[in-house]
């Protein structure tokens, strides 16, 4: 082959719409590789988790929480009423002026290092139930979601006693009680980046989960007990919106952090203005991952794949809008597509899992409802030909090519497994259509050339950007988002500000 | 700047084959290998990693990973009698389960064709010969094809050639790739698998570039390593091989293989690299006509493995032939 063919076979790469697919069929295929679950211990029902005491409901009514990938139930869970919240906000108001306010930082520091290392304990199980109760792949709440709650729990302990420097010499004091409501993608790394700080600030806290994953939450309540944490410096309450609504409305709570919808956010903001209460929120996104021709794209399509099939795409940050330099769209396109017959659908609890099942009922309604937007709208859909189990919830890992800048999976949140991609021709396009968006969360720039992802980062409207790399997270780093995306900041130093006031 | 006199100085005869402009990075003018990132690319060969190959999938694999060995002696203190032992367990791996093996190939220096393909008559196990000044690749170029073609009159099935890596790293593409085409031809009939010695090359950006000029000099197979230097075969420098290899496909139709060699000492190991080819390269890889691993102590690990899967306990390593 002479230079000038193997320049041809470059471009040929390049512009290549040859139909030789690869085939990944059953030549050598992975045997079951199920996570042992015998030794873990799901009580039948839960309680609320208030004032360091296990209480049953006033309202006297449970509900029943459900494996998404099964559709078995696994316990009944406690629905608190206003009436638990009440109870709830006066232990933590109680344990704040009683206890939590006047310790000592470094004190304080000790329970949350404690409740740190009890998570390292306790990993493999929590790692267990938050895949049978949320849906998602062992691997992923084995790697990526109890390390990381365990690291937010280290890192905010290590600020306890050293808040006097992280404001460039100003002094702070905790707000008091807050009241935090987390969503059902990451339940307990959720309940950590809520809590941790709130702690080390020196507040109190008033959780509630989300409804349809209450369980690792209620395992940490058992691991803040065996911490032995003063009684009602954490109190979990279980329930569904009204739950929230309850712990929004009440008049003794300092503080509102949400994480969720931006429908609820919303809500949230209107239900408390004219109140002195403070609120941070992170709330939906529809971030732009940008591929530019000169990156490098078969770690490109990883990244993809990372941005949006990562935890069924139930991710607020997810890369759900990939905008790729024309010149390479098709070549990047035929590698995804050979990509996504790799991921392999099912059984949370295998540990050779990547796509695990839809949280909801409801949340898979949603991505079905917007996926046939889609279609009706005109764009090509490519499903991943994978088999979906009988019992349970599921969609494969999908993506739109030739959808419209104006399309509503192009501007919606769908919140499941599946991307649209579109193009754009020079880097100000890219920028534009980036930030053509009523979000912004989060994105992704791919190239080759680092001076290219500074200058983008720049113009970007979004609170997280990821240069080479797609949803990765450490408790050093703010997180939060613009416009529609929320304010505030959680992690880092930034986060800190959430739950202090700078006096 | 390099000139026609600069490379008239190094006097090895590769000027004849020259097929662009010589110099320094301009040697082949829009050969523009992708990039690849560093970070991401060991990231994905590590997630791999963690795929759990459990029982049936086991013995599958680890069957496969026999059939796919490169029995490899390369050593100075190498004999007749040491390469006749290694020619009969590549025959025959385990002498109690007839099923196993046999292995894809023998790899030895030239010396020891004749030998080999004598002790392996009538089987399928094919002669594999180091050529091409092995492993530093540092002689004239007339002295590297003389090897080869010696190696292939010997009776070699398949030649090992080794690229110049410090061409390589000098940027001058167009005599690694002129030097890969002129050992092409003198294979004839041969199998030509190209070593890049990935150890040397210090970068992944560098073993793609060598991955697609030696792919499109002609190379069967690509190879990572002579196993003479560290780090050998790793996964990552593996990935980047495989993807390659599969541009490559996707632009012309034509599957290349792929040889890690060095540092795949356990059954563990070996299962992995399956996950990569598999999961990269997809079900028409999984063969020992596009995989290879080159190594010598792997095969009594596997053996081990499957004893250990069949048996449900672990034979000592006495109980397994060391050749």
């Amino acid at each position: 082959m002479s230079t000038q063919e193997l320049s041809r076979t470059k471009s040929a790469i390049d512009k290549s719409t040859a139909s030789l697919a690869l085939e990944f069929g059953h030549a050598w295929d992975y045997a079951p590789a199920p996570e042992a679950k015998d030794h873990v211990r799901i009580q039948p029902r839960y309680d609320l988790f208030v004032g360091g005491r296990w209480t049953a409901p006033k309202s006297g009514k449970y509900f029943l929480t459900t494996s998404p990938s099964t559709e078995e139930s696994l316990a009944e869970v406690a629905e608190a009423s206003a009436e638990d919240v009440d109870l709830a906000v006066k232990a933590a108001r109680t344990a704040y002026e009683k206890y939590w306010a006047k310790m000592r930082p470094a004190e304080r520091a000790k329970y949350i290092f404690r409740i740190a290392r009890a998570i390292q304990e306790k990993a493999r199980e929590l790692a267990i139930v938050e895949s049978m109760d949320g849906g998602k792949p062992i691997k992923e709440s084995r790697d990526v979601d109890i390390p990381l709650a365990a690291a937010h729990f280290f890192y905010h302990a290590g600020w306890a006693d050293k808040l006097d420097y992280a404001f460039h010499g100003r002094k702070v004091r905790p707000l008091g009680v807050a009241g935090q409501i987390i969503p059902w993608n990451f339940p307990l790394l959720m309940a950590a980046w809520k809590i941790a700080p709130a702690l080390a600030c020196g507040n109190t806290v008033v959780l509630k989960p989300a409804e349809t994953t209450p369980l690792t939450a209620l395992l940490l309540a058992h691991i803040i007990e065996e911490a032995e944490l003063p009684p009602g410096v954490v109190n979990i309450v279980t329930g569904a919106g009204p739950t929230g609504a309850a712990l929004v409305a009440h008049p003794d709570v300092n503080k509102i952090a949400f994480t969720g919808s931006t429908e609820v956010g919303k809500k949230i903001q209107k239900a408390i203005a004219g109140s002195r209460k403070r609120l941070t929120l992170e709330l939906g996104g529809k971030a732009a991952n940008v591929i530019f021709g000169d990156a490098p794209l078969d770690q490109a399509v990883e990244g993809i794949v990372n941005g949006i099939y990562f935890n069924q795409g139930h991710v607020c940050c997810a890369g759900s809008r990939l905008l790729v330099e024309e010149s390479v769209h098709d070549v990047v396109v035929k590698k995804l597509k050979d990509r996504l017959q790799n991921l392999r659908l099912g059984d949370p609890l295998d540990k050779n899992t990547d796509v695990g099942a839809i949280n909801s009922k409801m949340q898979l309604e949603k991505i079905k409802e917007l996926v046939a937007a889609g279609e009706h709208e005109g764009a090509t859909r490519y499903s991943a030909p994978c088999a979906l189990p009988d019992k349970g919830y599921w969609f494969p890992p999908t993506f739109f090519t030739g959808a419209a800048q104006a399309s509503r999976i192009a501007r919606e949140e769908i919140f499941g497994p599946v991307l649209t991609v579109m193009t754009f021709r020079t880097p100000d396009e890219a920028v534009e259509k980036a930030n053509n968006t009523m979000y912004g969360l989060s994105a992704g720039i791919w190239t080759d050339k680092g001076a290219k992802i500074f200058w983008m980062a720049g113009k970007l409207k979004a609170g997280v950007i990821w240069g080479n790399t797609y949803n990765k997270f450490d408790p050093t780093s703010p997180f939060g988002g613009y416009k529609e995306s929320g304010f505030g900041r959680e992690g880092g130093r930034h986060g800190l500000s959430a739950y202090v006031e700078v006096v | 700047m390099s000139t026609e006199s600069d490379h008239a100085k190094t006097a090895n005869g590769t000027m004849e084959f020259r097929a662009g402009t010589p110099g320094r990075g301009g040697g082949i003018p829009l050969f523009a290998p992708p990039p690849v990132d560093q970070i991401a690319v060991e990231e994905r060969a590590a997630s791999l990693a963690k795929r759990s190959i459990k029982k049936a999938a086991k013995v599958a694999g680890l069957k496969l990973a026999i059939r796919m060995m490169d029995l490899t002696t390369l050593e100075g203190k190498d004999t007749a009698g040491k390469v006749r032992q290694l020619c009969r367990k590549a025959l025959t791996p385990l002498d109690s389960d007839p099923s196993l093996g046999p292995c894809a190939a023998i790899c030895v220096y030239p010396n020891f064709v004749a030998i080999a393909k004598e002790a392996l008559a009538g089987s399928t196990v094919k002669v594999a010969s180091v050529a091409t000044a092995f492993p530093s690749g540092q002689s004239p170029l007339s002295i590297k094809l003389d090897d080869t073609k010696r190696a292939v009159d010997f009776g070699a099935d398949e030649i090992d050639m080794v690229i110049d890596r410090g061409a390589m790293l000098a940027g001058d593409y167009a005599k690694v790739f002129d030097e890969i085409a002129a050992t092409k031809e003198a294979c004839r009939h041969a199998h030509l698998k190209v070593i890049l010695e990935t150890g040397e090359l210090g970068t992944y950006d560098v073993v793609r570039k060598a991955s697609d000029l030696a792919i499109a000099a002609g190379a069967d197979f690509i190879k990572t390593s002579t196993g003479k230097v560290q780090p050998a075969a790793t996964p990552p420098v593996t990935l980047v091989m495989l993807e390659a290899i599969r541009d490559h496909y996707y632009a012309t139709g034509r599957k290349i293989g792929m040889k890690p060699a060095g540092g795949v000492r356990t059954a563990k190991q070996s299962l992995h690299y399956l996950v990569l080819v598999k999961e990269t390269l997809g079900d028409a890889w999984l063969t020992p006509d596009l995989f290879r691993f080159g190594a010598s102590a792997l095969l009594n690990d596997v053996l081990m493995q499957l004893e250990k899967e069949r048996t449900g306990v672990y034979q000592a390593s006495e109980d397994f032939s060391k050749d």
